[in-house]
């Protein structure tokens, strides 16, 4: 796009901050600045710290260290409200507005024209009409907020952010629920806000968006800024390198996975057959199948479906389309339940929400699911249940000092055991596993990726989704590509390789063969990379 | 169109329909005297309910009110031997604090109001038995207290003073959370507490103000009553929470919070308290048939504020799944 109109010294900036969690350092010493009149990317990955910096910029958290400048001069924002009083906008993923009260309620809440200390709602309303003209929304604005689309609630959002006088506006995700020709109309939005000379930071996953809108970019990884630039001087392949931590020249490696990297298929019948998943604004005609014995991953970057894939498997996603078969029988009902009688379980991402009963022994948590498969006339066979515990804790390796102990008292690593004995009791057909190794060590990590591979050599379909690129690329014997919700690539045997990975996330299509549709990328052929 | 007009107007049009049936089916519902009965009687309850809109529009609960009120009636007719300033502010400034307190553990403290206000319903009943030496006393309001007249008059000869009062107090709550900044922080601490603090509104002050308002409303409805009745009567008011809670709902209010109005609360009322007055009138009917009859009220608007807001329901109620893009970034 053209260039700003105007620009000066930043119009907010972030000098050395630093932010500590338990446990964690979420920012480190970074540095970011917004100049009036520019759009800035702000990317990373999971845990980069993008949010961490966003609630740092608008004053939800306060730095342990470094500080902030705005319009030149240093500032300590006391809260939320202060910071958006001060003119910095913020527009969440998820819209945060009332969906009960009306339009304009919404859109003048806090600064409702008034008249004798009453609200002027004539007033209000022809001035919510007025200012929402502008963002090509034409409702009745007292009808209540719900009546609108997604889209409209995120204009609302928008109109409402910024008509306070911003002097910059911070989208995190704006794009994530909007039809393509909302986007248009955001993207609009956006070149206005430009030529008024506020300061934009746009955090997205879609490259495509930050190459059409961005000036420029920082790449956020681990807490620390790895790179701020022109955004149309950084190489797509380059930014996706930065992004997931992985240089370009330098993945050839050997890993350190524990994946054997063979498995044997021992039929080519398809374990688990979906196709055209779709499901509005998350996937759309994803197909995949899986063989038994083998590891397919699913690449991608966050917010690529990958997740959304896995649940649409396992019935926890609501479908618009899509049919999901086990071993050529199709699933009929959309549940988790008739996705678990049919052979699929699935490991989730998030262990301590979704997943383990924390204040209950390893033996309760191993035996949850089957418990059906255990008792006789209602009845729970506590003998069966030990045998099925006592084989998965031996077999898995569970380090805990016996069926008793609370699973919460146990190491991430063998937490996540105990949640792959309680799905393999049930003795599925095909394993689903969301980032099964994040957040554990190394030690543990390594002992999960061997189970991964013998539960495969003995015939089980998997489904690997890690974003751990060497993870998949050791790991899988194919591996499928998401990108917005849809299949942008696939890559098997020996064209798994990190570089090809990247090539496809950065939207080089690469087919099977190894060719590649250009698109004025730099030129990287997927299929040529072999270690 | 249809749906908003029936959850506005719902408990409106059913008291028309039941006042228009009695009419016709009952001597002596349309009098001056049962009509006038009707409306004091209800008047107290109202300007608890009134409180209690507030409290609900916030997506609380204030359980409290029922023994605040009894409290404060007691208090007054305690404090009425030190004159009518004292009968008047005694009992408004102790359940203006418990309100407060409430408002406290709520907004700052974090805490469930049903829990803290289940606490300060015992905490005030016991306050109540203290007053009262355990119920062994019952405090009487003197004869010339200055307050009596003026709680007893009437305008014109045919108003009630507490009708009047109720008139007055629902126009103001009508303005306040209709047509003021702060009634519209009323609705957004209701709608979305997390959106409503994004959006700037002062969330913890809300509450607590709503609280606060809430056991004053109690409180000076627990204060006229016991004028009215001429002595604290310990175990008046006792579950009068349930019976606000029911008129606010009935009304319209959706417990939930985030959607309501002042006035529906108080079709509420006069709904509750003319089918008891029509229970009462068809003779042979025991009173006790007036709670069945609430109840069965309650539970049928309840399900129609669910069907109503059926089919625009998957709108408010969120939209995102549980994983996806919504996680971004460090803890």
């Amino acid at each position: 796009m053209t260039g700003p109109v105007e620009r000066g010294p930043a119009v907010l900036g972030a000098r050395g901050v630093t932010r500590r969690f338990p446990g964690v350092l979420a920012l480190d010493r970074v540095d970011f600045e917004v100049l009036p009149g520019e759009v800035h990317a702000l990317v990373g990955e999971n845990g980069a710290g993008k949010s961490t910096l966003i609630k740092l910029l608008t004053g939800v958290y306060r730095p342990d260290g470094g500080g902030l400048e705005y319009l030149g001069a240093p500032v300590r924002f006391a809260g939320p409200l202060r910071a958006q009083r001060a003119g910095i906008a913020t527009i969440y993923q998820e819209v945060n507005l009332l969906p009960l009260l009306s339009v304009a309620r919404n859109l003048f809440l806090g600064r409702e024209p008034r008249r004798f200390g009453l609200i002027d709602f004539a007033r209000m309303h022809r001035e919510a009409r007025e200012a929402l003209s502008g963002y090509g929304v034409h409702v009745d604005v007292r009808r209540p907020l719900r009546e609108l689309s997604m889209g409209a609630r995120q204009m609302v959002a928008l109109a409402r952010a910024v008509g306070s006088d911003a002097r910059v506006v911070i989208m995190d995700e704006p794009t994530s629920s909007l039809e393509p020709r909302e986007v248009e109309t955001l993207f609009e939005v956006i070149g206005t806000l430009r030529e008024r000379g506020i300061g934009v930071v746009y955090v997205s996953h879609r490259l495509d968006e930050l190459y059409r809108i961005c000036d420029r970019v920082t790449v956020l990884r681990d807490g620390r800024v790895v790179h701020t630039g022109a955004m149309a001087e950084l190489e797509r392949l380059r930014l996706i390198s930065l992004m997931l931590g992985r240089d370009v020249a330098d993945v050839a490696g050997e890993g350190v996975t524990t994946f054997s990297g063979e498995h044997t298929e021992v039929s080519s019948e398809p374990v688990l057959e979906a196709a055209d998943l779709a499901a509005r604004h998350r996937l759309h005609g994803v197909s995949l199948r899986i063989r038994p014995g083998e590891v397919v991953g699913l690449g991608g970057l966050l917010g690529s479906g990958r997740t959304e894939t896995a649940q649409a498997i396992a019935g926890a996603l609501p479908l618009d389309s899509g049919r999901v078969s086990v071993l050529g029988v199709p699933v009929r009902r959309r549940s988790t339940a008739a996705a678990i009688a049919a052979g699929i379980g699935m490991l989730t991402e998030d262990r301590k929400h979704e997943g383990i009963v924390p204040g209950s022994s390893v033996r309760e948590n191993i035996a949850l699911a089957a418990l059906p498969r255990l008792s006789r006339f209602g009845l729970v066979s506590e003998r069966r249940v030990d045998r099925v515990v006592r084989v998965f804790m031996e077999r898995l390796r569970i380090k805990a000092v016996g069926p008793e102990q609370k699973v919460e008292e146990l190491s991430g690593g063998n937490q996540q055991k105990v949640l792959l004995a309680r799905w393999l009791a049930l003795e599925p057909r095909v394993l689903l596993l969301d980032e099964p190794t994040r957040g554990i060590d190394v030690g543990a990590k390594a002992e999960v990726q061997r189970l991964v591979d013998e539960l495969a050599a003995e015939g089980l379909g998997v489904l690997l989704i890690s974003s751990d690129l060497e993870e998949l690329v050791e790991g899988a014997d194919r591996v499928l590509v998401l990108k917005d919700g849809a299949v942008v690539g696939e890559l098997s045997g020996g064209e798994v390789t990190e570089r090809a990975l990247m090539a496809v996330i950065a939207g080089e299509p690469v087919t099977a063969a190894g060719e590649r549709a250009g698109d004025g990328a730099p030129a990287v052929r997927g299929g040529e990379e072999v270690r | 169109m249809w749906r908003d007009l029936f959850q506005r107007h719902g408990a409106l049009i059913v008291l028309a329909a039941v006042v228009v049936a009695a009419g016709a089916g009952l001597d002596g519902f349309l009098t001056a005297g049962n009509l006038d009965n009707v409306a004091v009687g209800a008047s107290f309850l109202a300007v608890i309910a009134l409180g209690m809109t507030f409290v609900i529009v916030t997506g609380g609960i204030d359980l409290s009110v029922g023994t605040v009120f009894a409290l404060a009636g007691v208090l007054a007719a305690w404090a009425s031997q030190y004159g009518s300033a004292a009968a008047l502010l005694v009992p408004l400034v102790v359940c203006g604090a418990i309100g407060a307190l409430n408002g406290a553990l709520i907004a700052r403290a974090g805490l469930a109001p049903f829990i803290v206000t289940l606490a300060s319903m015992l905490g005030s009943l016991g306050l109540m038995l203290a007053v009262s030496r355990e119920g062994t006393v019952t405090h009487l309001v003197p004869d010339g207290l200055a307050l009596t007249p003026l709680v007893h008059g009437r305008l014109l000869g045919l108003v009630g003073h507490p009708v009047l009062l109720v008139v007055v107090l629902f126009a103001a709550g009508g303005v306040v959370l209709g047509r003021t900044r702060w009634g519209q922080y009323v609705y957004a601490v209701g709608g979305n507490e997390q959106s409503a603090a994004l959006m700037g509104v002062p969330v913890g002050g809300v509450k607590a103000a709503v609280y606060t308002l809430s056991g004053l409303c109690a409180g000076l409805a627990g204060t006229l009553n016991a004028v009215w009745l001429g002595s604290g009567v310990t175990i008046f008011g006792i579950g009068t929470e349930l019976e606000a809670i029911a008129a606010v709902v009935i009304g319209g209010t959706l417990l939930t919070g985030g959607y309501g109005f002042v006035a529906g609360t108080l079709a509420g009322v006069l709904l509750l308290k003319v089918v008891q007055n029509v229970i009462n009138a068809v003779g042979g009917l025991s009173s006790a048939y007036q709670e069945v009859v609430s109840g069965l009220f309650l539970v049928v608007v309840v399900l129609a504020q669910k069907w109503l807001s059926r089919p625009g329901a998957a709108a408010p109620t969120a939209p995102h799944g549980p994983s996806g893009p919504a996680r971004t970034g460090a803890p």
